[in-house]
């Protein structure tokens, strides 16, 4: 039996939240310049509790199998005797995996931060800030039903959007904590309509309740659910398509992918917390909490998925070719990674080798996080050093920061899927699962792998080559101590995450997975790889004249993905043309005549009856007594003779 | 003999606090500064006590009986009065008469104890006369300030007045069934007109003390002129009170006009709530709009209590403790202002975020959470009271009371508006607040914040009918 105790499981989430609480309240009184070493402390604490949580969970399958347990589950609100708002916690591997990545990552970030974000004017708001997204994130995989983790799931946003615009004197930082709040926001309007559907089909919120009833065929609520239908769709499709809307606006697929690169606006450490490792992989966590539903019961919201993280991943990796905010450049790549995440879920199955994606995916998550994080923090070491996140200020930094170089390229490799780094072990499991399921697919994402490679060397010749050897003012580039560390750490994580046997551990279905390594499939994606870096170094090594030279003969392409593909200018198009004057004005002068009309009607009415009704009020206790005596005839004559 | 002493426990406990206060005032004297802390320690222990030893049982042949819910409320009330003598022992201290404050709060609590636990007619006009002849001597206690002097004769008068129809009222329900037995007289209630005009008579001496609209003129007049500690206590204790022996006295005795009053309660709250929020619109008295503010929660109260069952006795119990410490937090600010400065006007609270974060953030949170902006408890006291009246599927009434609370929400944030945001060339200057006013702040803060995330205790009410 698992020796977990639960205040000790509470404590995972708990510690962070006071933190923000901590620093919230004394942070710029008390701790001042040591708040990032109270928040880090804290967050330490929380990591090695999720460790030995972990430890625990999986050492102790029943059979080499591993159930989904909720040790803890406290009735919150209570409707009736079957609904109830519950509030508690669900293990199960996903979730497990899902507190070690966060909690570490997190902790990596807090690390940093000291050394990063040191002399900030508030720095301790930014940890109180990091540690109330640290407990909301904990929150919502920890979750064990929809309700709790759509609370997590807005608490997420409000703290994300708290971080992007932490700089809150620049106008740009501001524009874009509105713009990922907004449309995070619109497509959670999705989530929620979503929520409600799914548990109005199921009768229930509770997460192992509402798969157990929607995927035994026999089930009554099943088979009443299936009988609604809008627009010819089931009621259930349009529930599990809706809540894929609300994980698609968290993860930046297409067409909800707008706000991330903009999100580059918060501190650098903040987008290796956020937008590399946790929050953008929400999308992903949630499609996996509830992909039983989605495999047996709407199987076509699967395809729906497979495909948009099939685009995504291909357009975002053209987009990230041509940008050269290196920042950026990291924001399309990470919308590309999840976009690999989402379709391996989408071409997976629910048990035995069929559900070779679903643990794919999660592979993927797990590696990502750590290559990803270790990239955004690497950039931030340069940005720290160079002071611009453009690559064309950069270039021949590799004999100043030579560390910095060293993970980079690390990092670089693992993201191109080069043996035997972590991404290449997460990347060939799910082209395999891809390949075995749809061939479509398949091709889009070898493409991809291959433009990956190409676009990260792009990205590292050009910060750490490209140009002779550069001083930015100080001789010494690297950060300190507390910036080097993460960076080692996240590094060797890298380096060996691959190779844990990632499918005895997370599968669909609970059941231990085999995945290997076939030598003989791992050929083309590799050499294509490999490719990418070569094409990248011929462009990108020394300074010269192709990369221009190509740049002007793909003319209309290559501007076009300059420009993102002008999906931002589409949604501008949509938003101030159509609807401001086809919506907005309409609505604007109905509002002013109309809306406005009635209620400064209903103003200066309440005026007239407030004068009115003002006379009774007069402060003579014979007319109160009058009143008083007036009213009670008249109920009483109103009871008796009116409403016998 | 002991069944006397347990059933009894909390009018017993009260009646021996008026005596030690008795004897303090004819021994030599003791100083505010040392009687107010050992008041407040006695009013905590007497708090504690009211958990324990809580039975089911009546006394002197049904005329006092009592439930562990009934015990519950007295604690309620318990816990009401002593933070009110944490948060306005600023004004307390000042006081000339502080022993006859208290004695004559605790007159009145005992008078409302009685009440809660009353079993027949007679039990319940005397302590309904215990319960607020001593109040209006409250509202006298500012001696120097006519207007103090004006709010008690007002509210004498007016509930002499009240009281007489009551009389009349009781008398006619006396000759319609024969008894004042609450327990039999359940039984003799047939909607004859004589009974529905004696019911509208005794309904009137509710509406009268809960300030139900049009039943509330004395209301404003009477929370403005009396010190804050008195206000406090009409519009905290005084209601919670009279609302849990209203909802008892529906439920129990005239259960057989259920149609009646439920039309009733449903012009009647409508018509609170409505002009309760109207006039606190225009309120410029922090007082008078917390008056008339007021009044609009007592018209959700009533939304609660049509529902008729236990989920509307629960809701309006658990409402009651939520408003407790809101209002209680939001008086108590008005009472560290007034005290210090003088200043009880709207204006005058603009930058005081400047001046005075804590007190800022009190205020903000306790109108929040009167305005039932979640995740404040307010919120979850007006969703049970709300869907506790929804459960006749009326849901035009419940949106009728849902766009009052959309009202309510301009007028409290306008209030939060002046704190927070509006600029003032001469704030009110920083104040100091002693230890224990601020631990009684911090106490209703963490309660605000606090009771809507536990659950359970909705459930723990519930369980107690």
């Amino acid at each position: 039996m698992m020796n977990l105790n639960t205040t000790l499981l509470l404590l995972i989430p708990f510690l962070p939240l006071a933190g923000f609480v901590i620093l919230g309240l004394w942070g710029r009184k008390i701790f001042k310049a040591n708040a990032g070493w109270v928040g880090t402390l804290l967050m330490l604490a929380s990591f090695l509790i999720a460790v030995y949580t972990a430890y625990e969970y999986f050492t102790h399958s029943s059979g080499g199998h591993y159930d989904k347990i909720v040790p803890i589950n406290y009735t919150w609100l209570k409707f009736s005797s079957t609904l109830s708002i519950n509030m508690g916690i669900m293990l199960d591997p996903i979730s497990v995996m899902m507190i070690v990545v966060v909690t570490l990552v997190s902790l990596m970030v807090h690390i940093y931060s000291l050394g990063y974000m040191k002399g900030e004017e508030r720095f301790p708001t930014y940890y109180a800030f990091l540690g109330l997204f640290t407990f909301s994130m904990l929150g919502l995989v920890l979750s064990s039903n929809l309700f709790q983790i759509y609370i997590f799931w807005e608490l997420v946003g409000v703290s994300s959007f708290l971080l992007i615009g932490y700089y809150y004197d620049r106008p740009s930082a501001v524009a874009a904590a509105k713009k990922a709040f907004i449309v995070t926001r619109f497509a959670d309007l999705g989530f929620l309509i979503g929520i409600l559907i799914l548990s109005y089909c199921a009768g229930t919120l509770d997460f192992t309740t509402m798969i157990n009833t929607l995927t035994s065929p026999e089930s009554s609520e099943l088979k009443t659910s299936l009988t609604y239908s809008f627009l010819g769709v089931s009621a259930l499709t349009w529930g599990a398509a809706l809540v894929f809307i609300g994980g698609a606006g968290k993860s930046a697929m297409f067409p909800l992918h707008i706000w991330l690169p903009d999100a580059m606006e918060g501190p650098t450490p903040v987008s290796a917390l956020i937008h590399a490792a946790t929050m953008v992989v929400a999308g992903v966590f949630l499609v996996a909490r509830l992909f039983p539903v989605f495999s047996f019961t709407t199987p076509g919201v699967l395809q729906v998925v497979g495909w948009v993280g099939a685009f995504s991943a291909g357009f975002a990796a053209i987009i990230a070719c041509t940008q050269t905010d290196i920042k950026r450049v990291l924001a399309y790549s990470t919308m590309s990674q999840i976009g690999y995440m989402m379709f391996a879920l989408g071409v997976s199955g629910m048990g035995g080798e069929e559900g070779a994606g679903y643990t794919a995916s999660m592979f993927h998550l797990f590696t990502h996080a750590m290559f990803k994080a270790l990239l955004f923090l690497g950039a931030g070491a340069v940005i720290h050093y160079v002071h611009s996140n453009d690559m064309k200020d950069m270039g021949g930094l590799r004999k100043y920061m030579p560390l910095t170089h060293l993970t980079f390229l690390v990092a670089c490799l693992a993201i191109a899927g080069i043996p035997p780094f972590a991404g290449f072990f997460s990347k060939e499991a799910i082209l395999h699962a891809a390949y075995q399921h749809n061939t479509i697919i398949y091709w889009i994402a070898l493409l991809t792998s291959g433009l990956t490679a190409f676009y990260m060397f792009r990205l590292y010749f050009n910060i750490f080559w490209n140009k002779p050897h550069q001083a930015h003012g100080e001789k010494h580039g690297e950060g300190g101590f507390a910036m080097m560390l993460p960076l080692v750490l996240l590094g060797l994580g890298a380096i060996g995450a691959g190779f844990i046997p990632f499918g005895k551990f997370v599968s669909a279905d609970g059941n231990p997975l085999h995945m290997e390594t076939d030598i003989a499939f791992s050929v083309l994606p590799v050499s294509l790889g490999v490719a990418g870096i070569l094409l990248a170094a011929w462009f990108y090594l020394k300074q010269n004249s192709r990369p221009d030279a190509v740049a002007s003969g793909l003319n209309g392409f290559y501007k076009a993905a300059y420009h993102k593909f002008y999906i931002d200018e589409i949604y501008q198009f949509v938003t101030k043309k159509i609807i401001f004057n086809c919506i907005g004005r309409p609505a604007a002068w109905f509002d002013r005549n109309v809306v406005d009309g009635l209620i400064n009607l209903a103003g200066s009415g309440t005026e007239a009856v407030s004068a009115g009704i003002k006379k009774m009020q007069s402060g003579k206790v014979q007319q109160y007594g009058m009143y008083f005596l007036v009213a009670a005839l008249a109920l009483a004559a109103l009871f008796i003779y009116i409403l016998k | 003999m002991n069944e006397f002493l347990t059933l009894m426990k909390s009018e017993l406990l009260m009646t021996l606090l008026i005596f030690l206060l008795l004897f303090v005032k004819l021994g030599k004297g003791v100083k505010n500064e040392t009687l107010l802390p050992l008041i407040q320690v006695l009013l905590l222990l007497n708090l504690i006590a009211g958990f324990f030893f809580n039975k089911t049982g009546n006394l002197f042949g049904d005329m006092y009986f009592t439930t562990p819910l009934m015990a519950f409320q007295k604690s309620l009330l318990n816990l009401a009065a002593y933070l009110i003598s944490l948060l306005c022992s600023g004004w307390l201290k000042k006081t000339k008469h502080l022993p006859e404050f208290f004695m004559l709060m605790f007159s009145a609590m005992l008078g409302m104890f009685l009440l809660i636990s009353s079993g027949n007619l007679l039990m319940f006009y005397l302590s309904l006369e215990l319960a607020t002849i001593p109040v209006a001597a409250m509202a006298n206690f500012d001696l120097e300030r006519k207007t103090s002097s004006e709010a008690a004769m007002k509210m004498i008068l007016s509930s002499a007045f009240s009281s007489g129809i009551l009389l009349f009222g009781i008398s006619l329900l006396y000759g319609a069934t024969g008894t004042i037995h609450f327990s039999q007289m359940a039984g003799l209630l047939d909607n004859s007109p004589l009974q529905i005009l004696a019911f509208v008579f005794l309904f009137t001496a509710f509406a009268f003390k809960l300030s139900i609209v049009p039943f509330h003129l004395w209301t404003a007049d009477v929370y403005e002129g009396s010190p804050i500690a008195a206000t406090s206590f009409l519009s905290v204790i005084s209601k919670g009170a009279i609302a849990f022996v209203f909802i008892s006295t529906l439920y129990r005795v005239f259960g057989a006009m259920q149609d009646t009053w439920y039309i009733m309660l449903v012009i009647l709250s409508i018509i609170t709530m409505v002009i309760g929020n109207l006039f606190a619109i225009r309120q410029q008295n922090i007082k008078r709009f917390l008056a008339f503010s007021s009044i609009a929660q007592v018209g959700f109260i009533l939304v609660g209590i049509s529902e008729g069952g236990a989920a509307g006795l629960a809701s309006v119990v658990y409402f009651v403790l939520i408003y407790i410490f809101s209002n209680l937090a939001a008086f108590g600010v008005a009472s560290v202002i007034s005290d210090h400065c003088g200043k009880e006007n709207i204006n005058d609270y603009k930058g005081l975020y400047k001046t005075n974060p804590f007190l800022s953030w009190m205020m903000a949170l306790a109108l929040f959470s009167l305005a039932g902006i979640p995740p404040t408890a307010g919120f979850f006291g007006k969703f049970f009271l709300l869907t506790a009246g929804g459960a006749k599927a009326e849901y035009w009434y419940i949106t009728v009371a849902a766009l009052n609370m959309i009202v309510s929400l301009y007028y409290y944030l306008r209030v939060v508006r002046a704190i927070f945001m509006d600029k003032n060339e001469q704030p009110i200057e920083k104040i100091g607040i002693s230890p224990t006013v601020k631990m009684a702040f911090i106490l209703c803060g963490t309660a605000i914040v606090c009771i809507g995330l536990f659950g359970k205790l909705y459930d723990y009410i519930l369980s107690l009918i």
